[in-house]
């Protein structure tokens, strides 16, 4: 299991705008790469990030090869209600992971 | 006497042949490395924008002036937009020009984003343009490019592109 570490403010104002940062423990390997033998090491990387808020999505993002290593992303959303922001990666080779977060609302 | 002279002669040709063989397929092992070219990022960029304009403006793309390695490059797009119900980014793609494929991010936002920006960690192979372009919910793209100067590239130091 990828470790995930993940920043959502546990308590915010309705309709204020938080920052939401995300970060994966992954070597994303870009398929470019050949090893002391010449051969091609094989494309190995998350290619999405989806977050969703109580269940409704609100940010997807596609990565690909050119996103640096342990991928670190941010973005913002508005905070409308208490509950959960959840997180899932998944990738190649069938990589998959989640994370999620509680927030409240007042 | 004659048949030395032959002898002589046919290994003179041989070895001629022989390194004109070598030269020659030395030639054809020389691999060229993968490498997207501004052809291919226009390319890329005409895939997701369709024939529609891409016009300068709103985009702010960031990064830092002097990169020491193109390994893990903080990057920053930041969209001018009110992010309401009826005028939001719809989505945001960055685009390089010499990584070995032109695509680096492509994310997908809403209204509910509140504020149109983005952060993340990328590579880069070589000094080169990187270019944001952002899709608003009326359709029109914007875009801005920045040339990023790289001292390390993310190919030199172990290949890691």
């Amino acid at each position: 299991m990828a470790r995930t570490l993940i920043n959502v403010p546990a308590k915010a104002k309705r309709g204020e705008i938080i920052a939401i940062k995300t970060l994966i423990s992954h070597v994303m390997e870009t398929g470019f790469r050949h090893s002391n033998l010449g051969v091609r090491i094989p494309r190995d990387i998350i290619d999405t990030l989806v977050c969703t808020y109580n269940g409704e999505e609100i940010f997807r993002a596609v990565l690909y090869p050119a996103i640096a290593a342990n991928p670190f992303i941010t973005f913002h959303t508005v905070a409308t209600e208490s509950g959960t922001i959840a997180f899932q990666w998944t990738g190649d080779n069938g990589f998959s992971a989640k994370a999620s977060a509680k927030i409240t609302v007042e | 006497m004659m048949d030395r002279q032959i002898v002589k002669q046919a290994t003179r040709q041989s070895r001629r042949q022989f390194l004109a063989a070598v030269g020659g397929a030395g030639l054809a092992l020389t691999v060229r490395p993968v490498e997207a070219t501004p052809a291919s990022m226009t390319l890329a960029i005409r895939r997701v924008v369709g024939e529609a304009v891409v016009k300068p403006g709103k985009v702010k793309l960031e990064l830092p002036p002097l990169v020491e390695s193109g390994n893990a490059v903080p990057m920053s797009v930041t969209i001018d937009s009110p992010m309401t119900a009826k005028d939001f980014v719809k989505a945001i793609h960055v685009f390089t020009e010499k990584n070995p494929q032109p695509n680096v991010i492509s994310v997908q936002l809403g209204p509910r984003a509140g504020r149109a920006s983005i952060t993340t960690r990328i590579r880069l192979a070589d000094t080169q343009k990187v270019v944001a372009i952002c899709q608003m919910s009326d359709g029109s793209f914007w875009s801005d490019s920045i040339e990023a100067i790289i001292t390390l590239g993310a190919c030199l130091e172990d290949n890691l592109i």
